[in-house]
C-alpha cells in the first residue's frame, strides 16, 4: 500500500510549481506594476546586449586618439573616452559583460551552495556540523576582503573575479537551502519515499529540489543585481575585467581620471549599472511577493 | 548571562581557527609557486631556491602550517615585501584611518536610517513613505563606487564645498595619539585642523553610509510596522499618550531588536565598502593598503590584513549577539 501512496505524493511534490501554481504566481506578479516595468526594462537590456552589433556601427575596442574625450554628439551619443573609443558602443557591449557576470556568479554559487545545503540538511549529524562550521568560517570574512584574497591567489581577471564573488555567495545559499531542507525532511512524503527505499539522490532530486525552487529563484534573481555590482567593484579596483574589454566597472574607474573634463565618462556606466541592478531588484521583489504564499496573504 | 557570554566566546575560537586555515590555504597552497610570484619572472633558479628555503616553502605543509600558526598567535605577521616594515606596523598606521571612516559612516547610517525608517512606518502609505522607499530602492541598487564619484562631481567639483582626496590638507602636522586625524586634532586642541579633517571626512563617510542607510531604513520600517499594530500600543494610545511618545518611545524600543541585528550585519559591509571608498578618495587606510599589497603580491601584508579584518568581524558579530541577548532574555536562557 505504501508504494502507490509514495508515488502519488511524489508526483505532487515533483511539481511543486505545476502550471496552475505557476500561472497564479504570474498573475500575482503581473499585478505589481513596478516589477512588470522592471522585467520589461531588463528584457530590453538583454536584447540590446545580444544585438549590440546591430545597434551601433562603432567598434567598442577601436581606438582613435584624434577623437579622444569628445563630448556627446550625434556621432558619439555618449561621447568618447581617452582613447577615442565610442562610449555608447562600450556601454552596449559592456551590458554583455555585466549580464554574463550576473548569470555566471549566480549559477556557480547557486549550484555549489544548493548542494552544500542539501548535504547538510539531508544527512545531518557530523556532515551538518562540519559543513555549517565551514559556512561560518566563510561568513566570518568581510565579503570583499575574502573576494580580494581569492583574486590575490588566482590573479586578476574576469573569470577569477566571478569565481571569487561566487565563493562569497555560496554559504548564503547553503544556509538558505539547509533551513528550507530541514523543514522538508520531516514532511510525510519525504518519509514515505525513504520508507519505500528510494535512493537518496532520487529523494533529493524529486522531492527536495522542486520544493526549493521558488525560494532559490527569488534569491538568485536578487543576487544577479548584487553580483553585477560586486564584480564591477572588483573591476573598478583593477582586479576584475582587464583592458581593453568593455566593462562598466572598469569604465567608471578609468573615467574617474577625466572627471573634470569629461563627466559623461562616469555618468554613463554608473547609470547603466544602476538601471540593471534596480530592475533586477524590482523583479526579485515581485517574484518574492508572487512565490512566497506567506507574503501573498499579507499583501 | 555569563554562561551565554562564555559559550559565545568559546564558539568564536573554532571560527577564528577556521579563518586561519582558510587564509593559509588561500595564500600558501592555492597560488602555486609563491616564491616565483614574489621574486618575479626574471629570478634565477638559484634565487628561487634560496627564497623557497627562506620562506620555509620546502618543508612539509603541516610544518609550514604550524610555523604560521605559532607566528600569528604571537602577533608576528612577518615583514612586508613592499615596504620592508613589520606588517603589524603598516596595519597599525592604516587601521585607525579606516576605523574613523567606518565609525562616521556607521553613525550616519544608524541615525539617518532609523529616523527615515520610523518616519516611513509612522506615515505608512503616504507620499512621505513612498518617497523614502523609492530612495531606499535606489540606495540599495547604487554601486558605492559610483555614489562616491557622483558626490565628488557634485560637491567637490561643480560646487566645491568639500575636499575629496586624502584625510587632511597636505602639510598639516598632527601628533600621533590615536591615529585618527579628527580625534588627534581635537585632542591636541588644533581646532582648525580638526575642522579640516572633518571636512575631508564628509564625502567618504556619506559614500560609505549610503547602502547601510537604505538597508537600515527598510528594516526599521518593517520592524516598526509590525510593532505599531500590536495591542499594547493600542493601549498606550487609548490611555491618552501622545502619538510622538507612542512611536518614538514605546514602539521604537520594541522594534530595536531587528534594528540592532541589521546594524551589526552592516558593520561587515562597511569594512568591505571601505576598500572601495578609500580607493575613490585616496584615503591611506586598510582598504587601500590591501589593494596595493595585492598589486605588489605582498603576501605577508595581504595575510595580515585579511586575518585582522576577519577577527574584527567575528568580534563585532560576537558583540552584536551579546547586545541582542541583553535586549532579549529569551536568547540567553534558551
Amino acid at each position: 500500500m505504501a508504494l502507490p501512496l509514495a508515488t502519488v505524493q511524489g508526483e505532487e511534490s515533483r511539481e511543486a510549481l505545476p502550471t496552475s501554481e505557476g500561472l497564479r504566481a504570474w498573475r500575482h506578479f503581473r499585478r505589481n506594476r513596478g516589477s512588470v516595468v522592471a522585467l520589461a526594462v531588463l528584457s530590453l537590456i538583454v536584447l540590446a546586449a545580444i544585438f549590440a552589433p546591430l545597434l551601433t556601427h562603432q567598434n567598442p575596442l577601436a581606438q582613435n586618439l584624434a577623437q579622444a574625450l569628445q563630448a556627446p554628439s550625434s556621432a558619439h551619443l555618449f561621447g568618447t573616452d581617452e582613447y577615442g573609443r565610442d562610449e555608447f558602443a562600450r556601454i552596449l557591449f559592456g551590458a554583455r559583460t555585466a549580464l554574463e557576470t550576473g548569470l555566471v556568479v549566480v549559477l556557480i554559487s547557486l549550484t555549489v551552495g544548493t548542494l552544500w545545503g542539501l548535504l547538510s540538511a539531508f544527512y545531518g549529524g557530523l556532515w551538518d556540523m562540519v559543513l555549517m562550521r565551514v559556512a561560518d568560517v566563510f561568513m566570518a570574512f568581510p565579503f570583499l576582503l575574502l573576494a580580494l584574497m581569492i583574486v590575490a591567489a588566482l590573479g586578476p581577471g574576469l573569470m577569477q573575479a566571478e569565481i571569487a564573488i561566487a565563493i562569497t555567495y555560496m554559504p548564503v545559499y547553503a544556509r538558505l537551502v539547509r533551513s528550507v531542507g530541514l523543514g522538508l525532511k520531516s514532511l510525510e512524503f519525504v518519509q514515505a519515499a525513504k520508507s519505500v527505499g528510494a535512493r537518496d539522490a532520487a529523494i533529493l532530486w524529486r522531492h527536495f529540489l522542486p520544493n526549493l525552487l521558488p525560494t532559490l529563484l527569488v534569491q538568485a534573481t536578487l543576487n544577479v543585481g548584487t553580483a553585477i555590482i560586486d564584480v564591477a567593484g572588483l573591476s573598478f579596483l583593477g582586479m576584475g575585467v582587464q583592458p581593453p574589454t568593455a566593462d562598466w566597472g572598469a569604465m567608471l574607474s578609468d573615467g574617474q581620471n577625466f572627471i573634470l573634463m569629461s563627466p559623461w565618462l562616469v555618468l554613463a556606466p554608473g547609470i547603466a549599472i544602476l538601471v540593471v541592478v534596480l530592475a533586477a531588484n524590482l523583479v526579485g521583489d515581485g517574484l518574492r511577493d508572487a512565490l512566497d504564499p506567506r507574503q501573498r496573504h499579507q499583501a | 548571562m555569563l554562561t551565554y557570554v562564555v559559550h559565545r566566546l568559546l564558539w568564536a575560537i573554532p571560527v577564528l581557527l577556521g579563518v586561519l586555515v582558510a587564509v593559509f590555504i588561500g595564500l600558501h597552497v592555492v597560488p602555486g609557486n609563491v616564491a616565483q610570484s614574489i621574486a618575479g619572472a626574471h629570478a634565477t633558479a638559484a634565487q628561487l631556491r634560496l627564497l623557497t628555503r627562506q620562506l620555509g616553502l620546502d618543508k612539509p605543509l603541516w610544518v609550514q602550517f604550524w610555523a604560521y600558526l605559532v607566528q600569528i598567535v604571537q602577533g608576528n605577521f612577518g615583514t612586508s615585501l613592499q615596504y620592508h616594515n613589520q606588517v603589524a606596523q603598516d596595519i597599525g598606521q592604516a587601521f585607525p584611518i579606516t576605523l574613523q571612516l567606518t565609525i562616521a559612516a556607521f553613525l550616519i547610517a544608524g541615525v539617518v536610517g532609523v529616523l527615515a525608517g520610523v518616519l516611513a512606518a509612522a506615515f505608512r502609505n503616504t507620499w512621505l513613505d513612498n518617497v523614502i522607499m523609492l530612495l531606499v530602492l535606489v540606495g540599495i541598487s547604487m554601486p558605492i563606487f559610483w555614489t562616491g564619484v557622483m558626490l565628488i562631481l557634485a560637491l567637490g567639483v561643480d560646487v566645491p564645498i568639500f575636499p575629496f582626496s586624502s584625510v587632511i590638507t597636505a602639510g598639516t602636522v598632527l601628533p600621533h595619539i590615536t591615529g585618527m586625524p579628527v580625534v588627534d586634532a581635537l585632542l591636541s586642541g588644533n581646532m582648525s585642523a580638526a575642522a579640516d579633517a572633518l571636512r575631508h571626512l564628509v564625502l567618504p563617510a556619506i559614500t560609505l553610509a549610503t547602502y547601510p542607510i537604505a538597508f537600515v531604513t527598510r528594516m526599521t520600517r518593517g520592524a516598526m510596522i509590525e510593532v505599531l499594530g500590536q495591542d499594547y500600543l493600542r493601549t498606550a494610545r487609548a490611555k491618552g499618550l501622545r502619538e510622538r511618545t507612542v512611536v518614538w518611545k514605546h514602539a521604537l524600543r520594541n522594534a530595536s531588536l531587528p534594528i540592532v541585528t541589521v546594524l551589526g550585519v552592516q558593520v561587515g559591509g562597511l569594512l568591505s565598502g571601505a576598500v572601495l571608498t578609500e580607493t575613490i578618495f585616496a584615503i591611506p587606510g586598510i582598504g587601500r593598503l590591501m589593494i596595493q599589497a595585492i598589486l605588489f603580491r605582498d603576501y605577508p601584508l595581504v595575510q595580515g590584513i585579511v586575518i585582522l579584518a576577519a577577527s574584527l568581524f567575528v568580534f563585532i558579530n560576537l558583540l552584536v549577539d551579546l547586545v541582542y541577548a541583553r535586549l532579549d532574555p529569551r536568547i540567553r536562557y534558551s
